[in-house]
């Protein structure tokens, strides 16, 4: 489902002394099946952002058009959109109540009148793609799961109403390397399976490099840069004025074009920057 | 300051016989910045538990500053000496204002009130939130609470102070901001840091850096002997900062480079005379 947004702005606690505007003139159109990243500091207004993305919040001025809805109008119903929009927020296991792992994942579904058979089809595939086992799970209680377990099972919550645009905002905030590395593995199959559109929210270059097709850089509400993650990175000094880490990789090739060495600049990972130094060790040799 | 002889503790003695930590040996010595990294599981909050008397050993001893955790009779003097920030910052802010909650631990303490007012000012001041005193704390970002959370330890003068992923929560800046001010204490101040974390980076600046799983310590050394033992890391699920992975990869190639590469800086010294 395509995402549409057009001078986009949104303005908290209007009126007041505490008057910040979160979103200015922010504008960009995600395509069906997209993977994103939308990366910014704290405060650069990405959650504010997506959270228009469902119809939570409602420009004060501008539009959003979701899978050819228009959020903005008065006649557009918004559980509609939010059936079809998933949003996983910041640490989700917050939000687990029920006693077990398959009732809340059917709560989602349940509400929206469906078949038992249907609710718990939906409910076993979302725990599988999740990747926990269903069998094993349904019957436990969602507190004797350790934080990597609930926090997949807060996603399969949301998964279970088969949204067509998932949107996450920082999935792996407080996870250890391992339980990072299966979050965001299961939301790349899920993409790649489901052809769905995802929304991932990240402060982690390193993390999102690797997995999305075009990256959104927020900074201090507005859209500062936009590409795919190679043309992104090349603006590293941008990146770092704007307070976001660039991987330690980016700087080095980067550091390394300065002292005039004949390199591509769009090297993002290990082995990439691996394979161009042993080519240019092996050049010089040669000449 | 801290000293543990053969620890192990078992969490649910009736239903589960996994012990979190099986006979840890360790040491830390006064002035230390010392890094305990390790993955979910590790035994590594466990240990912060006990230092701070929170948990008590199931069997061996733990000394904080020479006194047994076990000693319920040194408890305070213990948490005195050795105080705790936690990884959620908004679980331990307890008052309405910025300087109350800093106030928090030496009212507590018994302390005659124009003393608090003055370690308040400099706990404040040393974790550079001074101007933000009057300020309602949830105003705040993630890493200014959690440098108000440091102040709040800092006003009850400790020795000693265990951060349990102080920066897991934050976000980029919030760290760096985290990570400087902890840095400083121990430098400027001798306070001994005990800074537990998943961030590699975080631990290239300590003194030691030590590996748990298991519940036991599997490696300890300088970050730089630490981290060139990257297969091991990697095994374990832990992450090796991106050059010193580089490092490796190339001198697996047969190049001329050290296997103790942390930073960009170390990267390119290496890398001059070969390109």
């Amino acid at each position: 489902m395509a995402i549409v947004v057009k001078q986009a702005n949104y303005i908290y606690d209007k009126g007041t002394p505490y008057e910040t505007n979160a979103i200015k003139d922010v504008s960009f159109t995600i395509e069906d099946g997209e993977f994103i990243g939308l990366i910014g500091h704290t405060g650069s207004g990405k959650s504010t952002l997506i959270q228009h993305l469902n119809g939570l919040l409602k420009p004060g001025s501008g539009t959003i058009e979701v899978g050819g809805l228009d959020l903005t109008a008065k006649s557009t119903s918004l559980t509609e959109v939010r059936k079809k929009v998933g949003l996983v927020f910041q640490y989700p296991e917050y939000q687990l109540f029920e006693e077990t792992v398959e009732k809340d994942v059917a709560f989602g579904p349940t509400n929206l009148g469906l078949s038992q058979e249907e609710v718990k089809r939906r409910v076993k595939d979302a725990i599988e793609l999740v990747g926990l086992d269903f069998e094993d799970f349904r019957e436990k209680s969602p507190f004797e799961l350790s934080g990597g377990q609930r926090r997949r099972v807060a996603i399969a919550g949301v998964l279970s109403m088969e949204p067509e645009v998932l949107i996450l905002d920082e999935p792996t905030a407080g996870l250890d390397p391992k339980g990072r590395d299966e979050i965001l593995g299961q939301i790349k199959k899920l993409h790649s399976e489901r052809q769905i559109t995802v929304i991932l929210v990240s402060h982690s270059m390193e993390d999102i490099a690797k997995l999305v097709d075009r990256l959104l850089v927020m900074d201090q509400g507005k859209l500062a840069l936009e590409g795919v993650p190679k043309s992104v990175f090349k603006e590293a000094k941008q990146l770092e004025n704007i307070g976001l880490g660039v991987p330690q990789i980016t700087k080095l090739v980067n550091h390394l074009i300065d002292k005039g060495h004949d390199i591509p600049n769009d090297i993002l990972t290990v082995d990439e920057a691996k394979n161009t130094i042993l080519e240019m060790v092996r050049r010089k040799k040669n000449a | 300051m801290i000293k543990s002889q053969d620890v192990s503790f078992q969490y649910n003695k009736e239903h589960d016989n996994t012990l979190a930590l099986k006979g840890l040996n360790l040491q830390v010595k006064k002035g230390e910045f010392v890094v305990v990294i390790g993955h979910n599981g590790s035994g590594k909050s466990t240990f912060a538990k006990l230092v701070n008397g929170i948990l008590l050993p199931s069997g061996g001893k733990l000394y904080v500053d020479g006194m047994d955790t076990a000693d319920l009779e040194k408890i305070w003097e213990i948490r005195k000496a050795a105080g705790m920030v936690f990884q959620n910052p908004d679980n331990q802010i307890v008052a309405t204002i910025v300087e109350e909650d800093v106030a928090f631990g030496p009212e507590n303490l018994g302390i005659p009130s124009p003393q608090i007012r003055q370690r308040v000012e400099d706990a404040l001041k040393a974790v550079g939130m001074f101007d933000h005193r009057k300020k309602p704390p949830h105003l705040l970002s993630g890493g200014q609470k959690q440098r108000i959370a440091i102040a709040g330890i800092l006003a009850m003068k400790p020795e000693c102070i265990i951060l349990d992923e102080p920066t897991a929560m934050l976000d980029p800046s919030g760290r760096k901001e985290v990570v400087e001010t902890i840095q400083r204490l121990n430098k400027e101040d001798g306070i001994t840091i005990v800074h537990i974390t998943h961030y590699m980076d975080e631990a290239i600046d300590a003194d030691r850096v030590i590996v748990m799983e298991g519940g036991q310590k599997l490696l300890e050394g300088s970050p730089k002997e630490v981290f060139s033992k990257v297969e091991s890391l990697q095994d374990m699920g832990l992450d090796v900062p991106q050059v010193t992975l580089l490092a490796h990869e190339l001198r697996k190639e047969g190049l001329d480079i050290p296997a103790d590469i942390l930073t960009v800086e170390e990267m390119e010294k290496a890398l001059w005379p070969l390109l």
